[in-house]
C-alpha cells in the first residue's frame, strides 16, 4: 500500500457529537467534560418496566417533585469526569498517605493528652457511620437520579464518603496501635450513646426518604454542612489548643475534601432554584425542615463537646443559612 | 511497635460499617433485596472478592486514566486514525460507541442502584465501586471515539440512535432487561453472565482486532477497562456463589436466570461476531474460534466449578455449538440488506476475505454463504446494489431480526410463536420463546422497532421520515462502504486509487 | 482438573510478573497475542510479592497487579504476599 499522507488534506469534517452541537448551536470543540457527561442517559422508548417500581420508568424525572427544562444544567463547576476525578483524588491521597505516614513514624500521636484522645474516640471516629450513610444516600441520588450530570458527580461523591469512613477508621487505627475494639465502642456509641441519637436518627431518616432531590438538600448541603462545621472546624480547633495538632495533619483530606465539594453541592442548589419558583419553593422548605432537625440532632453533641454548646451550634446555622442563601435559599 | 493487621481483617474494618437500623425499619431502608424470592440466612458470609479501600482505588485507577488519556492526546495530535489498516474497520468502533458504550453507562447505574439496595455491606461496597468503572468505561469510550468521530460519518449521534435505531434495540433492550430486574438477578445478568462468562468474547477479540488493525488508541482503551473486567468478573463470581450457598432453594432460581441470561446475552453477541469476521479487514481469530476458547473451554472449566452446587451447562449450549458455524455469516447478511437504515456502512467480503472465511469455516461458508454473498456482490459491481426498504419482523425477546435458521437445518428460517393475552408474539428461537412465555406479562411491553414504526411513532410513514426522526446524515451515516464519504476521505488521505480529491464532505 | 489463565497487557510492567509466573509455576504455558501475553496452566495460578520484587527489584504489591490484568479464569485469593488463579477441584 502506497504511504502518502498528505497532512493538509487531513481535515475534521466536525469538531464534536451531535448531541452536543445541538446544544452549542454550532458545531465546536467541546471540552472532555462535556463530551463524558451531555446526554449520556438513556431518556427515551425504554423497553420494561422496572419490577422494583413498576409505576416509573427506568431514568424517571418524576423521582423528584422538583422539575428541570434541562436537566444537564446540573454541570459540575469541577469538571470531574472518571479521568479528573481520580487523578486529582490519587494526588490527594498521595498526600494524606504521607501524613499518616509520618505521623506514625514518629509515633506523634503519642504526645496528645489521653483524654484529647479519648474525645477523639468517642466523638469523631463515630462519624465513620456517619459518613457511611452520606455514601448510601449518594448512591442512591446516582441510582435514583436523572441525567448523568448530576447522578455521575453523585456517585464521585458517594465514593469519597466511603474514602472519608475509611480515613476516619485508620485514624482510630492511628491512635490506638491497631487495637479494633475502639471500632466497636465508637460502633456502640453510635447506636447506643444518648449524644449520638439524635443524629443517628437524622441520617436514618434521610435513609428513607424518597425524592432524591430532597435528598440532596438533606445530605449534602444541611446535613453536611453542619456535621463538617461542628466537628472539623469548632471541635477540631479546640482539640487543637489542647495538644491534638497532629491530629489535624491527618483530618487534612476531609477538610479539603469538604472545601472543594461544597463548590459542587452550591452549585447544584443555585441551578434548581434559579430554574423555578415551585423549584424554589420545594427546596426552601426542605432546606428549612432539614435544618431543623439537623439542629436538634446536633445540640446534645455540642453540649457534650462545648462549655457553650448552644451558642456553637447557632453560630454554624448561621453560617450554613449564610451559605444556603449565597446560593439562592430564601432563609 | 504497631500490631500489624493482615489485608483481610484491615480490609472488613474499612468497609463493615453499617448497623442495624431502629429509628427506621431495616426493610423499608433496604427494601429491595426480597421480593425475587432469593433467601439470605447471613449476609456477614459474604467474602470479598478483591480488597481494595478507595485510596488505593483512587491510586492505582488515576495512575491508569493519566496513562491512557495521555496514549490517546498523542493518538490525536498525530492523527493516528490513517495508520489503521482500512476505513472499514472503523465500522466495528462505530458498533461499539453504539451499542456497546451506552451499556456501560447502564452497568454504572444498575450497580449504583446495588451498591446502595443491597442489605450486605460487602455486596454494596463491590457493586459501588464496579458502578465508578462502569462510569469509566462509558467516559474513556467516548473519548476514546471523539477524534475517530471527527474524521468518520457513523459516530457522531450515537446517544441520540442508542435510544431509537432497530439493530441497537438489541443491546438496549438486553440491558433494560438486567435493569428493570431485582438485585439478584441484576448480579446473575451483568455480574456472572455478561461479565463473567461472556466479557472476554466482547472484549478481548475487539481489543485484539483494533490491535492487529493498527488502531491502538482503541487497544489502550479497551485493555485498561480490561483492568477493571477482572475485578467485576471476580464480583460476579462471588455473587453466584453466595446466593448458592446461602439457600438450597436458590438454585433453581439462579439456574433459571443464568440460563436466560447466557442466551440473552449470547444474542447481543452475535452483533460482535459479524464484527469479528466481516468488519476487520485484518482477523485475529474467527468468531468460532473465540466462542471455542472462551466459551466452550473456560465456560466449560467454570460450570465444572459450580456443579457442587447443583448448577449445569444450559440445556441450548448445543444450539450455540451448531449456530457457532453459522451465527457471523447470517447477521451479516442481515446487517447487509437492512444498510439503508443502520448508521454503520457494510460490505461484501473481497475474495482474499472470503478465502479466510472459507477456511475458517470449512463445513459451511463456501456450501451456504459463499454463493449468496459473491452473487450480492456481483449485483452491487453491476449497480445494483440491494437495500431492504422495510424493517423484518424480529423477535419479541432478543429483538434481533428473523434471520437465523433452525439448528438442523440451515436452510429453513427458524420461527417460534407464542399467544398472550390474546395476541401473537414471534420469536427467532426456542430460548427466546421460553425467557418470554416465563414472564410473558414483562417481555409482551418490549418497545419493538418495526412495530413502533409501523404505528408511526418514529418519524412517520416510510423509510425517509424513519431516517429524519433517526437523524442520519443520508448517505454519510448509512450505506454501503463503496461509495461513501468515508471512503472518499480515506482515499484522499493516504493518496489511493480512486480518490476524489475535492469531493469530499466539508461539514 | 480444569484449565486456569490470566491475560496481561503486553507491556513493560507485566515483565517482571510473567518471569516471577514463570519460576513460581514451572508447568505454565506462556504465549503472545496481539497485545496481550496469555497464560494458562493447570488447576492454579501463583504471583508471589517475594518473586516479582526480586525480578524488578523494587517492593511489588500483589494489588498493582491491576495495573496489568486484563481478564482471568479462575476463582481469585488475594493477600498481602501474592495473588493466586485457582479452581477448586
Ligand atoms: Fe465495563
Ligand atoms: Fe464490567
Ligand atoms: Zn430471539
Amino acid at each position: 500500500m502506497q504511504i502518502d499522507i498528505k497532512a493538509k488534506e487531513v481535515k475534521p469534517i466536525r469538531h464534536t457529537y451531535s448531541h452536543i452541537a445541538r446544544r452549542f448551536g454550532e458545531d465546536k470543540p467541546a471540552t472532555r467534560y462535556q463530551e463524558a457527561v451531555l446526554d449520556v442517559q438513556a431518556v427515551d422508548n425504554f423497553h420494561y418496566r422496572p419490577t422494583w417500581q413498576p409505576d416509573k420508568e427506568l431514568y424517571d424525572p418524576t423521582r423528584t417533585a422538583i422539575i428541570m427544562e434541562d436537566w444537564y444544567s446540573f454541570l459540575d463547576p469541577r469538571q470531574y469526569y472518571y479521568g479528573t476525578y481520580t487523578m486529582a483524588r490519587a494526588k490527594q491521597q498521595a498526600s494524606a498517605d504521607q501524613s499518616f505516614k509520618f505521623v506514625e513514624k514518629r509515633n506523634l500521636l503519642d504526645q496528645i493528652p489521653t483524654d484529647v484522645k479519648q474525645t477523639i474516640l468517642d466523638y469523631v471516629v463515630p462519624l465513620r457511620h456517619y459518613e457511611w450513610g452520606a455514601n448510601m444516600n449518594n448512591y442512591q441520588i446516582c441510582a435514583m437520579g436523572y441525567g448523568a450530570a448530576i447522578t455521575s458527580a453523585a456517585a464521585m461523591h458517594g465514593a469519597d464518603r466511603l474514602g472519608n469512613a475509611q480515613y476516619i477508621t485508620r485514624i482510630a487505627l492511628a491512635l490506638s496501635d491497631n487495637d479494633t475494639s475502639v471500632l466497636d465502642n465508637a460502633l456502640a456509641g453510635w447506636t447506643d450513646k444518648t449524644q449520638w441519637q439524635g443524629l443517628r436518627k437524622l441520617v436514618e431518616d434521610s435513609l428513607v426518604v424518597q425524592d432524591w432531590f430532597e435528598l440532596f438538600v438533606a445530605q449534602n448541603l444541611v446535613m453536611d454542612g453542619l456535621v463538617m462545621m461542628l466537628f472539623f472546624e469548632k471541635l477540631e480547633a479546640q482539640l487543637v489548643a489542647a495538644g491534638a495538632s497532629t491530629y489535624a495533619m491527618l483530618t487534612e483530606f476531609i477538610v479539603d475534601w469538604h472545601a472543594e465539594s461544597m463548590r459542587w453541592v452550591d452549585k447544584q442548589i443555585s441551578v434548581a432554584i434559579s430554574e423555578s419558583e415551585a423549584n424554589a419553593d420545594l427546596l426552601n422548605g426542605w432546606f428549612a425542615q432539614w435544618t431543623d432537625a439537623a439542629q436538634g440532632a446536633l445540640a446534645p453533641l455540642a453540649d457534650a463537646l462545648f462549655d457553650n454548646g448552644s451558642e456553637v451550634i447557632s453560630s454554624i446555622t448561621e453560617s450554613l443559612k449564610s451559605r444556603a442563601a449565597k446560593a439562592g435559599v430564601s432563609v | 511497635m504497631a500490631n500489624k493487621l493482615n489485608m483481610r481483617d484491615r480490609y472488613k474494618l474499612m468497609t463493615r460499617l453499617g448497623w442495624e437500623t431502629s429509628y427506621q425499619p431495616m426493610d423499608k431502608v433496604f427494601p429491595y433485596d426480597s421480593y425475587e424470592g432469593i433467601k439470605i440466612k447471613d449476609w456477614d458470609a459474604w467474602e470479598d472478592p478483591f480488597r481494595m479501600t478507595m485510596d488505593a482505588y483512587w491510586k492505582y485507577q488515576g495512575e491508569k486514566e493519566k496513562k491512557l488519556y495521555a496514549i490517546m492526546d498523542a493518538f490525536s495530535q498525530s492523527n493516528g486514525h490513517l495508520n489503521i489498516s482500512d476505513a472499514r474497520y472503523v465500522n466495528a468502533l462505530k458498533l461499539f460507541l453504539q451499542g456497546v458504550s451506552p451499556l456501560e453507562y447502564q452497568a454504572h447505574r444498575g450497580f449504583a442502584r446495588q451498591g446502595r439496595h443491597f442489605t450486605g455491606e460487602g455486596a454494596r461496597v463491590a457493586c459501588q465501586m464496579q458502578s465508578l468503572d462502569e462510569l469509566r468505561h462509558v467516559q474513556t469510550q467516548i473519548h476514546g471515539m471523539s477524534h475517530f468521530n471527527k474524521y468518520f460519518d457513523g459516530f457522531h449521534d450515537f446517544a441520540h440512535w442508542h435510544d431509537r435505531v432497530w439493530y441497537l434495540s438489541v443491546p438496549k433492550s438486553f440491558f433494560d432487561d438486567a435493569n428493570t430486574a431485582g438485585p439478584f438477578e441484576f448480579m446473575v445478568a451483568i455480574g456472572f453472565s455478561f461479565e463473567y462468562v461472556l466479557t472476554n468474547l466482547l472484549f478481548v477479540p475487539f481489543m485484539s482486532g483494533a490491535a492487529y488493525n493498527g488502531d491502538m488508541s482503541t487497544v489502550s482503551f479497551g485493555f485498561s477497562a480490561q483492568s477493571d473486567e477482572a475485578r467485576h468478573m471476580t464480583l460476579g463470581l462471588e455473587a453466584i456463589r453466595f446466593m448458592l450457598e446461602q439457600h438450597e432453594d436458590n438454585v433453581p432460581i439462579v439456574q433459571r436466570w443464568i440460563d436466560k441470561w447466557l442466551w440473552r446475552g449470547y444474542k447481543v453477541l452475535s452483533l460482535v461476531s459479524a464484527m469479528m469476521d466481516y468488519m476487520l479487514p485484518e482477523s485475529p481469530m474467527s468468531w468460532k474460534e473465540a466462542w471455542e476458547v472462551y466459551f466452550e473451554q473456560n465456560g466449560g472449566a467454570l460450570f465444572n466449578d459450580l456443579a457442587r452446587y447443583g448448577i449445569t451447562v444450559p440445556d441450548y449450549a448445543e444450539i450455540c455449538t451448531k449456530e457457532k458455524e453459522h451465527l457471523s455469516h447470517q447477521v451479516w447478511g442481515i446487517l447487509y440488506n437492512h444498510t439503508a437504515a443502520a448508521a454503520i456502512h457494510t460490505w461484501m467480503p473481497d475474495d482474499a476475505k472470503m478465502n479466510w472465511l472459507s477456511e475458517k469455516y470449512p463445513d459451511t461458508f463456501d456450501k451456504y454463504y459463499r454463493p449468496r454473498f459473491e452473487y450480492w456482490r456481483d449485483q452491487a459491481e453491476n449497480g445494483n446494489r440491494y437495500y431492504s426498504q422495510t424493517l423484518p419482523l424480529v423477535c419479541q425477546t432478543c429483538q434481533i431480526p428473523m434471520g437465523f435458521t433452525e439448528p438442523d437445518d440451515p436452510t429453513q428460517i427458524s420461527y417460534r410463536v407464542s399467544e398472550y393475552n390474546g395476541d401473537k408474539y414471534h420469536f427467532c428461537s426456542d430460548p427466546c420463546k421460553a425467557i418470554f412465555d416465563f414472564e410473558p406479562e414483562k417481555y409482551c411491553h418490549a418497545w419493538m422497532p418495526p412495530q413502533q414504526i409501523f404505528q408511526g411513532n418514529c418519524g412517520g410513514e416510510g423509510l425517509p421520515a424513519v431516517l429524519e426522526h433517526y437523524k442520519f446524515n443520508l448517505g454519510a451515516d448509512n450505506m454501503d462502504y463503496v461509495g461513501s464519504p468515508d471512503e472518499a476521505n480515506w482515499n484522499l488521505w493516504k493518496g489511493l486509487n480512486g480518490s476524489v480529491s475535492g469531493d469530499v464532505k466539508a461539514s | 482438573m480444569s484449565t486456569v489463565f490470566l491475560a496481561l497487557q503486553d507491556v513493560d510492567d507485566s515483565r517482571p510478573v510473567v518471569e516471577a509466573i514463570k519460576k513460581d509455576n514451572p508447568s505454565a504455558v506462556v504465549e503472545s497475542q496481539p497485545a496481550m501475553i496469555r497464560i494458562t496452566a493447570e488447576g492454579e495460578l501463583v504471583v508471589k510479592r517475594e518473586t516479582v520484587s526480586n525480578e524488578s527489584g523494587t517492593d511489588w504489591d500483589p494489588q498493582d497487579i491491576h495495573l496489568i490484568l486484563i481478564s482471568f479464569g479462575g476463582n481469585v485469593d488475594e493477600d498481602d504476599d501474592y495473588f493466586k488463579i485457582f479452581w477448586q477441584d
